[in-house]
């Protein structure tokens, strides 16, 4: 608990720096990444964030020193090759872009780790600590290096917001952007630098192989929850910001323990949360739905079992036992059970002696509406598609579960308000014309 | 004799993953073979804190278990969350990774592994870990016989399963409607893939297995259209890259893994200037990336 209360009282000047350097990173790649994950080019930043490597070995061969700056520079360069290679095989060869990204990736992060060890082996002075851009080191940032990375975060926030109208255009829909006459060639260019950017600086949180979850995983997370691209990328954001500040927290109560992975670790536990739980697209809502479209359909569809029989025999409340439903419809006789037991909970069914149902007034009301749909939907697609009578039936037992009560008085209308069906049965009468 | 072990080490390795990277390149599954061959850290731990030691079955069987975790996670994103594929794999690769170093830092201890060697691997020391028989007879490395016998096991899947492989490749709604299952193909191809890269990964790492998955194949796929002339190729490709990567990598003192899929990468942007003709005209219809 004093721990707790020592972190976020931030009086260690080590740990304001720390968690200012992981928010600041984690923040602008989160935002950044929503536009590489809309835009489908997830996996480019993972390629980008290896290819990184060798350009910062470069930098520090050419220049004998550390200077974050220096190493960002070569960092850029070597990205922006890494695209421009992307681009060329998927373009110029009859490869695709998946194995364009695995090319690039693997083979500009072998140049890497060939030229760190190099330099390793060669016992150059400095050299020391430069293998900390594969594994990042959000814990042991020093003050300048949140500086640089800090105020590069802070440049890649401000042009996203600049240009937000801008980049949401060229993500969705890049073909009616150029005909609003934007200069799309230009803003990919920038778009494409602002990744690079934001994975040159995130990789100083954690290393080349977790950046990928750097960019994707908070836009994943956010996209959950909403359709709105505003929303998502504040979404994201914060996700980028929550899990710097608890990855930094859980290595400061356990210095053993690596910041990055954590920070990975954190948002991939908000990503599942947010795949599971998310009302409507979470796949348990999902879940939810289909169900209840389920019950629905096997409770219209016992109904409307009640309904024929009824109607053969002249007497719609007579009880049932279950092999005359089963007779009538091929229902699993274990469904059948369940959905008779739920239509007597919602007072549609009675259960009049062990194994014997029947409707109730309510019931029966409720199966005809079923009926009349089926029917109204049979004659339409006769009347007005010209299908024969005996191909209408599978199409009006999918439409009846869904047809809203606006379109059943349009079709009827339609119809000039039939009493017949194409098989010559009887239409019920809907709710309104009691 | 220690460069030659080296060299055989890495074409033992290139062989075997161009065979399946053939496959993984025309089923357009790059990625997928690159997320597996990073997932398998977690298993690889965990098979070894619980075995305590660094046996090949039980660091073959958790990272066994772990590739088809990863499969079956990036399906259940994939077609259950209905996220697109790009982001269903990078979430499961980069979360699996992660919680794999967590478990390294958290058993430092215990554990005989380092970040650096998953990544890019001792090949340098597989001719210091000799097999040495009962009777004191000394076979060579204990790695070449194993990478030996997986590629021996490759070459035996990839012949007899030819046929399914093929048209699973090729035309799975063809291989579907004459009752080939192509779940099976999948899933059998995924469980080789993770099989080989924990067996490669102790000696060249994840980037090298994922270089030589992907780069020979790709280099042969632009020189032929035949499925057997494009695998025959990338056996070649994988041998001069593991060649020219020793003799690089000593050249500059740097790392061996490395310098093989650098050499790799040459072998692709000669295979790109000098293709045939037909290459240059065939444009692909996908996006540009940039």
């Amino acid at each position: 608990m004093n721990s707790l209360i020592e972190f976020f009282s931030f009086s260690d000047p080590n740990v304001t720096i720390v968690v200012l350097g992981s928010v600041l990173l984690g923040a602008s790649a989160a935002i950044v990444g929503c536009f590489t994950f809309l835009r489908k080019r997830a996996l480019v930043g993972d390629a980008v964030a290896h290819a990184i490597l060798p350009g910062v070995c470069v930098a520090f061969m050419l220049s004998g020193q550390k200077s974050p700056l220096i190493l960002l520079t070569g960092a850029v360069i070597s990205g922006w090759i890494s695209l421009l290679a992307m681009d060329y095989i998927v373009n110029r060869t009859k490869l695709k872009a998946d194995t364009a990204i695995g090319l690039v990736l693997t083979v500009f992060f072998g140049l890497g780790i060939m030229l760190l060890t190099a330099i390793q082996h060669s016992g150059s002075a400095g050299q020391a600590g430069l293998d900390k851009f594969l594994f990042g080191k959000a814990a042991s940032m020093s003050r300048q290096d949140v500086m640089v990375f800090g105020t590069t975060a802070l440049i890649l926030l401000i042009l996203v917001l600049v240009f937000f109208k801008e980049f949401k255009l060229v993500a969705f829909d890049p073909d009616y952007a150029r005909s609003a006459g934007l200069p799309v060639r230009s803003l990919e260019f920038l778009l494409a630098t602002i990744t690079v950017l934001a994975v040159a600086v995130g990789i100083q949180a954690v290393g080349v192989v977790l950046m990928a979850a750097l960019l994707i995983t908070p836009a994943s997370a956010a996209r959950f929850w909403t359709d709105d691209i505003r929303m998502m990328v504040f979404l994201s954001a914060v996700f980028g910001v929550l899990s710097g500040i608890f990855g930094s927290y859980i290595s400061y109560i356990a210095p053993a323990m690596p910041t990055g992975p954590w920070i990975v670790v954190l948002l991939s536990i908000l990503a599942f949360g947010s795949v599971f739980f998310a009302p409507r697209q979470g796949i348990l809502a999902r879940l939810r739905l289909q169900r209840g479209n389920t019950r629905k359909m096997l409770a219209e569809n016992i109904l409307k079992t009640f309904y024929a029989l009824g109607e053969k025999e002249g007497s719609f409340l007579r009880p049932r036992n279950t092999d005359a439903l089963l007779q009538q419809r091929a229902f699993r006789p274990n469904t059948l059970k369940r959905g008779l037991r739920r239509l007597q909970r919602r007072n549609l069914l009675k259960k009049v002696s062990d194994g014997k149902w029947r409707l109730t007034e309510a019931g029966f009301e409720e199966s005809s509406q079923i009926v009349r749909r089926h029917r109204l939907w049979e004659l339409y697609l006769n009347k007005r598609l010209s299908l024969a009578a005996d191909h209408v039936h599978n199409d009006a037992e999918a439409i009846e579960h869904i047809l809203t009560p606006e379109v059943e008085a349009q079709l009827e209308r339609d119809l000039g308000y039939p009493i017949l069906d194409p098989h010559e049965s009887k239409i019920p009468p809907g709710r309104s014309q009691k | 004799m220690e460069a030659f072990w080296i060299i055989l080490t890495g074409s033992l390795v290139a062989v075997s993953c161009g065979l399946l990277g053939c496959f993984l390149i025309l089923r357009q599954m790059v990625m997928v073979g690159d997320a597996i061959s990073h997932a398998v850290l977690p298993g690889i731990v965990l098979a070894f804190l619980l075995s305590e030691s660094r046996e090949t079955l039980p660091m073959l069987l958790g990272a066994a278990a772990l590739g088809v975790v990863t499969t079956l996670l990036i399906e259940l994103f994939y077609k259950k969350a209905r996220l697109q594929s790009d982001a269903a794999i990078g979430i499961t690769f980069t979360w699996l990774f992660a919680i794999g170093i967590i478990l390294i830092s958290l058993f430092a201890g215990q554990v005989d592994l380092d970040q650096e060697c998953v990544l890019y691997g001792e090949i340098a020391y597989v001719p210091l870990d000799l097999w040495i028989t009962q009777g004191g007879l000394n076979m060579g490395p204990r790695t070449v016989w194993i990478l030996g016998g997986l590629l021996l096991l490759l070459l035996a899947l990839v012949t007899i399963g030819y046929k399914g492989l093929q048209i699973t490749t090729f035309n799975p709604e063809y291989a579907a409607a004459i009752g080939i299952s192509t779940a099976f193909w999948h899933y059998l191809l995924m469980s080789a893939v993770s099989v080989t890269t924990v067996l490669s990964f102790e000696s060249v790492g994840a980037i090298l297995v994922v270089a030589f998955l992907v780069v020979p194949p790709a280099t042969a796929y632009l020189l032929t259209e035949r499925l057997p002339r494009m695998l025959a190729l990338t056996a070649l490709f994988g041998v001069l890259s593991a060649v020219g990567g020793y003799y690089l990598a000593a050249a500059i003192d740097g790392s061996i893994a490395g310098a093989m899929s650098v050499v790799a990468g040459l072998l692709f942007t000669g295979a790109v200037l000098f293709r045939p003709r037909q290459g240059v005209f065939r444009r692909s219809s996908l996006e540009p990336l940039v």
